[in-house]
């Protein structure tokens, strides 16, 4: 499952920005039609409601607390490639609609057993259907051998 | 060649002022805290422990400390490319992560220009963008990222 919608909201992209180590936009927040920084749109997680790395009420965590916390499968593996192309800038104002579709899988022998590669590809579109971003997203899981 | 790169904002590069073979460094982090780690992770929704949670990264995952989002070293790099040539010129901007970035790592970014190509829309420029991490721990710099980035250039 991915976001049903994403909306490009200037606090967010003020925060993300920040985590960037950007300095505020003259007057405090960015202005509607600024263009968001370019990796933006992996900040979409925010609107899945099933993304798998926040907590959420009523489902276990795996960090730690009174204890140290669990190894937890299927958190997806490690990224290991990330590619955007840009149909035109992420705004802030825009609405985006994103639809995933798995893309290549292939595996590879390192040095500590079997790499498993995985492609996801999602493309970002605006409100009016047109594309804004498609990115490809590359994750990698090691296998022991 | 290096030459530093200046603060441009939204201004695209025109063509007349790029070379192949130009290179531009921009130190994107000093001493990376643990703290921008987690600003990133609130900013961006990824919660994953293994960024965060040192008691987590440590004593279950078996890593030396948290590391960063992979994502935030892309972000940081992209950042650097973006006060280069103006978030808005940007086509493609895509990296491979070839090496975890840890809590004190200093990171720059190696943006080199490969190609200027005349396009439909005008000229691009096509970019090789390498970002170094200088380790507090053990002094050692290494590559963290690897790509390239495409955009398109004011006449």
């Amino acid at each position: 499952m991915g976001a049903l919608r994403f909306p490009v909201e200037a606090g967010h992209v003020l925060a993300f920005a920040r985590a960037l180590g950007a300095a505020d936009p003259p007057g405090g927040l960015p202005g509607a039609g600024d263009a968001a920084p370019a990796t933006f749109t992996i900040a979409a997680a925010q609107f899945d409601p099933e993304y798998p790395l926040r907590p959420r009420p009523g489902t276990p965590w795996h960090g730690s607390g009174g204890d140290a916390g669990l190894v937890t499968e299927g958190i997806g593996g490690l990224h290991a490639e990330q590619h955007f192309t840009y149909h035109r800038p992420i705004r802030v104002g825009d609405v985006l609609v994103p639809s995933t579709r798995p893309g290549e899988a292939w595996e590879k022998q390192g040095r500590s057993g079997r790499l498993r590669f995985r492609e996801r590809i999602t493309e970002f579109r605006d409100e009016a259907g047109q594309l804004v971003v498609t990115a490809r997203s590359v994750s990698v899981q090691r296998e022991a051998s | 060649m290096t030459a530093q790169a200046s603060r441009r904002g939204a201004a695209a590069l025109r063509a007349g002022e790029l070379a192949v073979g130009q290179t531009f460094e921009t130190v994107v982090v000093t001493d990376l805290k643990r703290t921008q780690i987690v600003q990133y992770a609130g900013a961006s929704g990824d919660y994953n422990p293994l960024h965060t949670d040192e008691v987590y990264a440590t004593m279950v995952a078996g890593y030396p400390s948290v590391f960063a989002h992979g994502m935030l070293t892309m972000g940081l790099t992209g950042q650097a490319v973006a006060g280069l040539v103006g978030t808005e010129s940007l086509l493609r901007f895509g990296v491979r992560f070839t090496a975890q970035v840890w809590p004190g790592d200093t990171l720059t970014v190696r943006t080199s220009v490969t190609r200027i190509l005349e396009g439909d829309g005008g000229p691009v420029a096509e970019f090789s963008v390498s970002t170094m991490a200088l380790s507090a721990t053990d002094g050692e710099s290494r590559e963290v990222v690897s790509g390239y980035a495409h955009a398109r250039l004011a006449a």
